[in-house]
């Protein structure tokens, strides 16, 4: 009898601490994982400069677009930076900057402090485009091919693995 | 520069402990009931370098060093000093530090004031607590380092969330450490009770301070965080049953049940094992609240940055400890024979104990069910206050009930006197009660049943301390504490019934009027402060006899940037007059929330008076020992 009440107790705490690991590692809304190997999806966001819009089909005269989602208030994207400048210097690829929930002028001032390594720098001011792409944090980062396909998606600050991970693919 | 110093600090800590638990793991094997004088030097020292590191964190917040991220991401330099020191543990990584600092003050305290106890137990107690220094410093050093460096660095940080900018939230967190930090300090004593067989009354008493005190400190930090909710999310309400109000009052109803049973135990030598299963719940319990509120699993208004790797990091680290507790609890469990007396004692503080795991049940319940529904199912839900309080509040009539006679009853005995006193002490509750009604002209069938079963509890500690006092056996804190949550039911009871809550949307120069009041909308001014500016609204408040002024704030923070709304509060005995202030999107019109709440102050007294009543019991211990 008390063997039973023993596993019974025990079966109870490893179901309720079963139950917190899969509700951390639960599908969000927000999750891109299954994005990857699929088109990405249709978008318009504004140049960070101008009123003009950017949308899929701009993408689709690189050979290979990396899109990179950042904010002048996010402290990993400043760690980030100067390994997007160093990718800028890459032919093959363009980057995308977009500018995620941030005041116009404050990306300024941080482009200007740090460089702007940006083909084309657009802003998603109230964050529902990047929602599309499944950002949740950032930065993130987005790899593309051609046929628009999703390569890679990078979650929080690119590392240098993941530098030479794009230069590989890219070559 | 800073960030070396802050890691090398962490890394010694982590060598000290080893060392600590090196030295007692070879202490342990001599003879003789000695503890060699390295051990209590490293315990020392140790507490030492915790302590430097914090106070280098905190040096790196006052002098705004954002090559730390942690200094970036949470402090700026314009904001007052008081602040810039308060932000080093208003965050996830500098209050991890805090957890630390407790972990190993308690450690070497426990170590020099129980000098009485067998060494054996004393030093699996230490190898158990360091151990769990261990792995928390790990967990600082692996996945929340406040010194990891920021390069290039910023010239400017991020700023504090302007919330959290409050004298109330400085305090809050150390206070709530203590409390549920410091459980682990029994929870390390019960483990090496049971890997020592050190399961007679004496185990009692090297525990029951510690729990007195981490209790007291749970309740303040609990008082503290419910008054800053109070005043400053502008709800007017203090308890929203929000998961992390939650989280930190679970361990509150183990501990509450611990130092009830814990008395059974050191007179009576009964309940061990039921002791040793709660010291370990009260701290699996503060680390389970840790894991629901950091990890991000729930979604609350403490907005600490989630990150789920830190919540593998916890859930890892509870499942150990829970798995560990259970495995030891079952080799070394035996069946314990309780032959109580209906009347007794003893069963009264087992009652206090079932309804102890009834509320805890209750409030587990309801913060992870969301969670069970979200994983299993997919669905999202959300389980709010009508579930608490339905569920609950039925429950305290019967509880308080229990509370006042209780303590009456004698040891072993199965004999209760003054039935009598009792009934005719019930019917002064009912009356005064009916008075309440006739005068208020108010009636709802629960909250009259708490006010009578509160009234009840009342007059029997006021009967308890005169009948105790002639027979000159008075326990004080006893009657204090027990006196005092009858009056904080009470007070709440009666604030919720005679709250008055009013909603306008006005323009300067406006009168509203509601029953024998008047709100006019007098004045609107802009003010500038050095880290915000501030529209400051003056609203007259008329209630046929006395003229308040009170005056809301919408404030715009400038780092970061962000719009807080400030209520205006005039307090006074009798009731406070809550005002606060939004503005409406183009338009001259402001919305307005008005509310009465009657008894606000004294409903604070009361949690502070039961708090005096531990505290007192704390140091009637501590003098007898």
């Amino acid at each position: 009898m008390q063997k039973i009440v023993k596993t019974i107790i025990l079966l109870i705490f490893l179901f309720i601490l079963s139950v917190f690991f899969i509700g951390l590692n639960r599908d969000t809304n927000y999750n891109t994982a299954n994005q990857i190997n699929k088109e990405i999806p249709d978008f318009k966001v504004s140049y960070l400069n101008k009123e003009n819009f950017f949308t899929k089909n701009d993408l689709r005269k690189n050979n290979f677009t990396l899109i990179n989602f950042w904010a002048s208030w996010c402290a990993p994207c400043r760690v980030e930076h100067p390994l997007l400048i160093r990718l800028s210097e890459e032919k093959n690829m363009k980057i995308v900057g977009v500018n995620f929930k941030d005041k116009k002028e404050q990306a300024k001032n941080f482009l200007d402090e740090l460089g702007n390594p940006y083909d084309v720098s657009t802003k998603d001011t109230n964050g529902k485009q990047s929602v599309l792409f499944g950002i949740y944090g950032i930065p993130e980062s987005i790899l593309i091919n051609k046929e628009l396909i999703v390569i890679k998606k990078f979650v929080g600050p690119l590392s240098e693995n993941d530098l030479n991970y794009i230069k590989e693919i890219i070559k | 520069m800073i960030s070396n110093f802050g890691n090398l600090l962490l890394f010694a800590s982590i060598v000290l402990s080893l060392s600590i638990i090196y030295l007692s793991n070879k202490n342990l094997k001599l003879n003789g009931n000695q503890i060699t004088k390295h051990i209590f030097q490293l315990s020392l020292i140790q507490s030492t370098t915790v302590i430097i590191c914090f106070f280098t964190l905190i040096a790196a917040f006052i002098v705004s060093d954002f090559s730390l991220i942690t200094v970036y991401q949470n402090s700026h330099s314009m904001k007052p000093i008081f602040y810039k020191i308060t932000g080093t543990w208003g965050n996830h990584e500098g209050s991890l530090m805090l957890w630390v600092i407790i972990l190993s003050i308690f450690s070497f305290l426990f170590l020099i004031y129980n000098k009485n106890h067998p060494k054996k137990f004393r030093l699996l107690t230490l190898i158990i607590q360091n151990i769990l220094i261990i792995g928390f410093l790990f967990f600082i050093l692996l996945n929340s380092n406040p010194f990891s460096p920021l390069s290039p660095i910023p010239k400017e940080g991020l700023g504090l969330n302007p919330i959290l900018q409050d004298p109330a939230l400085a305090i809050h967190p150390p206070l709530l450490y203590i409390g549920f930090v410091g459980s682990s300090i029994y929870f390390s004593a019960a483990i090496a009770s049971l890997i020592s067989n050190y399961s007679e009354k004496n185990f009692a008493s090297s525990i029951k301070n510690w729990i007195l005190i981490s209790w007291s400190f749970q309740t303040l930090g609990i008082l503290v965080g419910s008054i800053w909710a109070y005043y400053e999310l502008g709800w007017g309400g203090f308890w929203f049953w929000d998961p992390v109000e939650n989280a930190s009052l679970l361990p509150w109803f183990a501990m509450t049940a611990l130092f009830h049973s814990i008395i059974v135990f050191e007179k009576r030598n009964l309940f061990y094992f039921w002791v040793i299963i709660l010291c370990l719940m009260t701290f699996i319990l503060s680390v389970t609240g840790t894991f629901l509120v950091r990890s991000g699993i729930l979604n609350s208004v403490h907005t600490f940055a989630s990150d789920p790797t830190r919540g593998i990091y916890i859930l890892s680290f509870l499942s150990l400890m829970i798995f560990g507790s259970v495995f030891l609890l079952f080799k070394k469990y035996k069946t314990e024979n309780y032959n109580l007396n209906q009347n007794s004692k003893e069963t009264f503080v087992l009652v206090n104990n079932w309804f102890m795991m009834f509320y805890l049940v209750t409030v587990l319940l309801g913060t992870i069910y969301p969670i069970f529904t979200d994983a299993l199912s997919q669905n999202k839900i959300s389980v709010g206050p009508p579930f608490y309080n339905a569920i609950i509040f039925p429950v305290v009539v019967i509880f308080l009930i229990f509370m006042s006679i209780g303590p009456n009853a004698s040891w072993i005995k199965n004999k209760f006197d003054n039935i009598k006193l009792y009934f005719s002490i019930l019917l002064g509750a009912i009356l005064i009660n009916l008075m309440i009604i006739l005068f208020f002209k108010n009636f709802s069938i629960l909250s009259n049943f708490i006010i009578i079963s509160a009234l009840f509890l009342i007059l029997s500690s006021i009967k308890d301390f005169v009948v105790s006092k002639k027979k000159n056996n008075l326990d004080l804190g006893r009657i204090i504490s027990h006196g005092s949550f009858g009056f904080l039911v009470l007070f709440i009871g009666l604030n919720y019934i005679f709250s008055i809550e009013k909603d306008y949307n006005m323009k300067i120069g406006e009168i509203k009027k509601f029953d024998n009041y008047s709100i006019e909308f007098k004045n609107l001014e802009l003010k500038d402060f050095t880290n915000y500016q501030a529209v400051v609204g003056e609203f007259e408040i008329f209630n046929g006899k006395d003229r308040n002024i009170l005056k809301p704030e919408i404030r715009i923070y400038s780092n970061p940037k962000t719009l807080t709304y400030e209520a205006s509060i005039k307090t006074s005995f009798i009731k406070d007059h809550y005002l606060t202030m939004s503005n409406i999107d183009r338009s001259d019109y402001y919305n307005i929330k008005f509310q009465e709440k009657p008894l606000m102050i004294w409903i604070w007294l009361s949690v502070i008076m039961v708090v005096i009543g531990g505290l007192l019991r704390f140091f009637k211990n501590a003098k007898n020992s």
